[in-house]
């Protein structure tokens, strides 16, 4: 079966500086892959070549066994909330609409039927039928990031990227979003890739994490990576890295994992 | 004369079209410009079409006014068009342009010693002095503009109210903000012709401002911008030549009702909505 996504020697350069290289990862179909690291060490960058826009400067990256195209419907694509004005004339419906034609130029009067079927199914993923009339700048933060998910599966995409979805979401809405992912991947094989600062609410459903500082990564399960001899190794100083209950604590590089936001630009 | 009988007059008849032709624009493009923020350069740029037809009409006569108030339009529109999103930086910039557009634009009407009305029309209109010529030009570049709309219509709302995602899904959103600022500047520089710099707001402003009281679909917000903008721009005409003054008071005052009636009606329509909720929640 071919992996929904391969990426082989792959390098990236930003603004004459080498982010990372030499990055060899195969996504399955189905499986969860959770990027850490600390603020501009290339996670966002990482989605920005798989959603087609920007080439790599060596190696190469397949997505579903061809090059990564721009507005592809086999990705959809998850941004950090982000707040909406109230008056935008944008309902529940229009926002997941233009995840599956938004970016198409013409007339838009081919397949109607069709569009607002896809839409309903959409929404029906993600038990937000009752917000397809409703303002999107009326609603919630955690109601506005279902219908970021919706928008992102309406193409019924194979792939599926996150950039910090859960920011500034509380614990019951963080909750929602990622079960909605889980619930994705299990019932159509979609693979994840999910860009995060915090693992801990991803931990139960991460199968692979890929951790990236100062352009050198580790790759492998959870246990495999976030011990103390790799993230010390990973961040050059000593970090130690404590289970309590279910929850993975990092102590000694807090420093470096502030979050301060920020989109692909 | 009756109104019935100015109505047949063919000025009235020309004013009528070119009212009517104008609204649609304004009405279409309204929406897009409350929708991206930019209220404020569509004033910046009206004062920069009042420069450019003022300095035209100094240097080259009346005829040059309509391509001076284009070309001082289109460059500024463009020029506010690539400052990109950052809005500080886009009003300060905004209105040092504007002032200066504006001190311009005084400057060459002062040395300007022709008929006093083709000054006074940039700044509050002057469709009574549309001609079968202007007619055609406009509805030209109307039709222009309405194809273009047409075509990049679902990229341009994308990137207009859903920035961030639009670009992640690889709509060109810089070109399509340089674009939008083209057609803009297009659509301002015949309105100031027709109901002047100070009132071009009203038609591209107001109208939208008012649809998106009162809906939140954006092809419904569309239609009714377009249908307000033609109420008060006809209303305005019509009820004007009753009453022997200048249209802009009619158009401005028909188009503020209209958006003090969607107002009072958004207003009840959240205040529906947030009972509503509270009896979802309350019944569970």
């Amino acid at each position: 079966m071919t992996p929904s996504i391969r990426l082989s020697g792959a390098e990236v350069r930003r603004g004459g500086r080498t982010l990372w290289t030499g990055l060899d990862l195969d996504v399955a179909a189905g499986e969860f892959v959770t990027v850490l690291g600390p603020n501009g060490s290339g996670k966002t960058t990482l989605l920005t070549v798989l959603l087609g826009l920007l080439p790599l400067a060596a190696g190469t990256c397949e997505v579903s066994g061809s090059a990564p195209r721009r507005g592809s419907s086999d990705v959809g694509y998850v941004p950090q909330q982000a707040s909406v004005d109230p008056l935008t004339p944008l309902r529940g419906r229009d926002l997941v609409g233009l995840g599956l034609d938004g970016h198409r130029f013409g007339l838009p009067f081919r397949g109607r039927t069709e569009r607002t079927r896809r839409v309903h199914e959409a929404l029906l993923q993600v038990d937000a039928l009752e917000l397809a009339d409703a303002p999107v700048g009326a609603l919630s933060g955690g109601e506005q990031q279902r219908l970021r998910i919706a928008q992102a599966l309406v193409g019924d995409p194979g792939l599926l990227l996150a950039d910090e979805p859960l920011h500034s979401l509380d614990l019951a809405r963080q909750r929602t979003v990622v079960d909605l992912l889980e619930r994705r991947r299990r019932d159509h094989g979609t693979a994840v890739v999910f860009v995060t600062h915090e693992l801990n609410p991803v931990l139960p459903v991460t199968d692979r994490v890929l951790y990236l500082v100062d352009g050198r990564f580790r790759i492998g399960t959870p246990d495999e990576v976030m011990t103390s001899e790799t993230l010390s190794e990973l961040y050059r100083t000593d970090v130690d890295v404590v289970r309590v209950r279910d929850r993975i604590v990092v102590v000694g590089a807090e420093d470096r994992l502030v979050h301060t936001g920020g989109g692909p630009r | 004369m009756t109104t019935l009988d100015l109505l047949s007059l063919d000025f009235v008849r020309n004013a009528l079209v070119a009212g009517v032709v104008l609204a649609l624009l304004a009405g279409l493009l309204g929406p897009i410009v409350v929708g991206r923020g930019m209220a404020f350069s569509v004033h910046g740029t009206a004062e920069l079409a009042f420069a450019g037809g003022a300095g035209a009409l100094l240097v080259f006569g009346t005829d040059a006014i309509g391509w001076g108030a284009l070309a001082g339009a289109v460059f500024v529109a463009l020029l506010f068009g690539a400052l990109g999103r950052a809005q500080r930086e886009r009003d300060s910039v905004i209105g040092v342009l504007l002032s200066f557009g504006l001190g311009l634009g005084v400057l060459f009407q002062s040395l300007y010693t022709g008929r006093s009305a083709n000054k006074f029309g940039l700044l509050v209109g002057q469709i009574v002095g549309v001609d079968v010529g202007d007619v055609l030009t406009l509805t030209a570049v109307g039709v222009v503009v309405l194809v273009v709309l047409a075509l990049v219509r679902r990229p341009l709302l994308f990137a207009s109210l859903d920035p961030d995602m639009a670009a992640a899904r690889g709509v060109p959103v810089r070109a399509l903000s340089i674009l939008f600022a083209v057609l803009l500047g297009v659509t301002v520089a015949l309105g100031v012709q027709i109901v002047g710099a100070l009132l071009v707001l009203c038609l591209l402003i107001t109208p939208a401002a008012a649809a998106a009281q009162v809906t939140a679909s954006p092809t419904l917000a569309s239609v009714l911008a377009v249908v307000f903008a033609e109420v008060a721009v006809v209303g305005g005409i019509v009820a004007s030549l009753d009453a022997g003054l200048p249209i802009s008071p009619f158009v401005a005052s028909i188009a503020f009702v209209i958006y003090l009636v969607c107002r009072a009606l958004g207003a009840l329509r959240t205040r529906r909505r947030a009972s509503a909720t509270d009896a979802a929640l309350a019944t569970g």
